[in-house]
């Protein structure tokens, strides 16, 4: 399941990746993290986990996700040629299901009966309930009251498949509340429930477990570009908002020196006017969440309220594996507007007839400068990591128009 | 040594044959004057040990009493540097009384480590409950308070096992707080069956002195605990009457209410072994 590799020694024993990471989580929590993490070493060595993980991955999720040429799109910036690894294909159109199943299977080898989960998009708690649904589950959703307002469609998914939704109101209502809603819960209800986290953060080993359930995307991305270009992308991108995504499609390139990783944050309304999400870009170093990670945050150590128009990008927080692939110099983040973002969603739309959720069309953003930049006989792979059924709302609002 | 105001306390209660009782209030909660008028009025109505809350966005283990108290805190711009000035402006008042800061890591590590060391000290700062620093992370705050003496005051919960217990009470100072419910602050105790077996662990682990807190909310749910444990915390229950004080109107009528809830604590507790 991990990708061995080089960097694959990261985390260390204390859950570090570099000086990021660790297990920054209230004492009655601790028994649990540490039992989480001595299950995930004897099941990732189990052949039989294994074996139900990947069954799953191809005869439920659809796996392995096609890796798709942008001819339209390539021919447009005249640059390099771009691939999307199609991971919006997946059950439930996004990667986030990946790592559900992952987890869920944990949480049932652990004996645990009921699982809760934070979400911002929707997008994690669809995935979680979905495999809630199919294992028999009972499933609790946290999610910020403005996200359950702004995201209609899947608070309405995820009754359907049976799970309860908790609005959270506290703070801003949005998705830092929802983790700091779900971290009270579980601490309460320790011994039956599994907590389900959506992305490559959280204490040790939550970032590793969902890395290395995740890597599966740039496993197969790896594989295929071979397979049809012969040789290996000069970039691959993702958009970062905590992080899963682009930590699963990078982390299988970490040993390919001459494959350049890029991750875009999501910059709001720009980096310089403080609205924004981009912890990496914008932020420093800090605790919450359970690891030491690149925070928003002001001068006195409290968090700030992210801002992106893409609900899933919208945390101050990211995994603390992206934090070290910074400091260390291997990956390389930059951002990307809201405004960015809806044009680069709209072109995609119109050229591919694909629609991309707004999470990967900041990575579609920046996209067309790195094709132009590498020219012609160039390769990228992007990951386009969910589909923007979700977002027609909420675009259509920002276009000035009116559906529905 | 800062600890030792925290030793004094617990060997006279122990002379004494009575729990200390630990009151808890947030900083600037709901203003810098309200809440340095709030905690010598808790110490003057008899509590032993001053805990005073650091505000944080995201407290994590609390629930809604102390979540408010600190988005209360943070509307009227309490800083960490608030917090110890408020500290220090108690000291001045009550030279003996042990405080200890309680809250969350971020703020401390954004000052650093070493500043955050020097400056607590030089408050009169005697003890620090950082809620989100397990011993697995709490090295770089042990290694910058060790110099100065200050406490590094450990949590244990009903998931503490006897071979966790070793690993808390190894580093550990002052107290150990044992948690009475696997929950938030504020929401409910457990049975005192349990919390007994839990003191016992801690006390046996850690030969320090163990207090109980989160949750207890009356009169006579203290005077339970205080038969069982060295010390106990009230915290929601106080920070709700310290949060009604209006700022505007004469603070010392407005923290009346908490302080005769304080003093009826105080009392539950030291006469509960009589």
């Amino acid at each position: 399941m991990p990708s061995p590799n080089s960097w694959s020694h990261w985390p260390d024993s204390e859950g570090r990746f570099g000086t990021f990471g660790g297990r920054y989580v209230a004492e009655t929590l601790m028994p649990l993290v540490l039992g989480l993490e001595r299950e995930y070493d004897s099941a990732r060595r189990d052949p039989a986990f294994q074996a139900e993980f990947d069954d799953l991955l191809a005869n439920y999720v659809g796996r392995p996700s096609p890796l798709y040429f942008a001819e339209r799109l390539t021919e447009h910036f005249g640059g390099a040629k771009i691939y999307f690894k199609r991971d919006e294909l997946n059950h439930t159109g996004a990667h986030k299901i990946n790592n559900c199943i992952g987890q869920v299977l944990l949480a049932r080898r652990m004996g645990k009966t009921r699982i809760i989960a934070e979400t911002g998009a929707g997008q994690h708690g669809v995935a979680t309930a979905t495999v809630c649904a199919r294992f028999g589950l009972p499933c609790v959703v946290f999610m910020g009251e403005t996200d359950v307002e702004r995201q209609k469609p899947n608070v309405f998914r995820m009754r359907l498949l049976g799970a309860q939704i908790i609005p959270v109101s506290s703070g801003t209502g949005t998705l830092k509340d929802a983790m700091n809603e779900a971290l009270r819960d579980w601490v309460t209800n320790v011994a039956t429930t599994f907590y389900v986290i959506g992305t490559a953060a959280g204490p040790h080993p939550y970032p590793r477990l969902v890395r290395d359930f995740q890597s599966v995307i740039g496993r197969e991305a790896r594989a295929q570009i071979l397979e049809r270009e012969g040789r290996l992308p000069d970039v691959v991108m993702a958009c970062i908002g905590g992080g899963s995504n682009a930590i699963g499609l990078f982390h299988p390139f970490l040993d390919d020196e001459d494959v350049r990783l890029i991750g875009v944050e999501a910059a709001g309304h720009g980096v310089e006017t403080g609205q924004h999400a981009a912890a990496l870009n914008g932020g420093r170093p800090g605790v919450l969440h359970g690891n030491r990670t690149y925070l928003l945050q002001d001068e006195d150590g409290q968090i700030m309220d992210a801002h992106s128009i893409s609900a899933g990008l919208d945390y101050p927080g990211i995994g603390p594996e992206h934090a070290f692939l910074m400091e260390s110099g291997r990956a390389r983040y930059v951002s990307a507007t809201d405004q960015e973002a809806l044009d680069a969603f709209q072109l995609c739309t119109r050229l591919e007839g694909i629609i991309p959720a707004l999470e990967p069309a900041h990575a579609l953003a920046r996209v067309g400068e790195t094709a132009r930049e590498l020219g012609r006989g160039g390769l990228i792979i992007l990951n386009l990591c969910g589909r923007g059924d979700k977002d027609i709302f909420s675009v259509a609002g920002h276009l000035g128009l009116e559906i529905g | 040594m800062a600890v030792d105001r925290i030793n004094a306390v617990f060997d006279a209660a122990r002379r004494d044959d009575r729990a200390a009782f630990v009151g808890y209030l947030m900083a600037g909660d709901p203003s810098f004057d309200a809440s340095l008028a709030a905690i010598r009025a808790l110490a003057d109505a008899g509590a032993d040990v001053i805990e005073i809350g650091a505000p944080f966005t995201d407290p994590m283990a609390d629930g809604p009493s102390i979540q408010q108290a600190a988005l209360r805190s943070l509307k009227a711009r309490t800083t960490l540097s608030a917090t110890l000035e408020l500290a220090r402006r108690f000291r001045e008042s009550h030279p003996t009384t042990p405080v200890v800061l309680m809250g969350y890591a971020n703020p401390v590590h954004s000052m650093g480590w070493a500043t955050f060391a020097e400056r607590a000290s030089a408050a009169g700062v005697d003890g620090v409950i950082m809620v989100d620093l397990p011993p697995e992370e709490d090295a770089p705050l042990r290694e910058a308070l060790a110099p100065y003496g200050l406490a590094v005051i450990r949590l244990a919960t009903p998931t503490t096992d006897a071979e966790r217990m070793a690993v808390i009470a190894d580093g550990a100072s002052g107290f150990i707080y044992y948690v009475s419910v696997a929950g938030v602050t504020g929401a409910g105790i457990g049975a005192d069956t349990d919390i007994a077996s839990g003191v016992n662990l801690a006390r046996r682990a850690s030969g320090l002195p163990v207090v109980v807190g989160f949750g207890v909310r009356t009169p006579d749910q203290a005077e339970r605990f205080a038969r069982i444990a060295d010390g106990v915390v009230v915290g929601s229950a106080l920070v709700e009457l310290a949060g009604k004080i209006r700022p505007e109107i004469e603070v010392s009528t407005e923290v009346k209410p908490m302080s005769v809830l304080a003093k009826t604590l105080s009392i539950a507790i030291s006469q509960a072994r009589n």
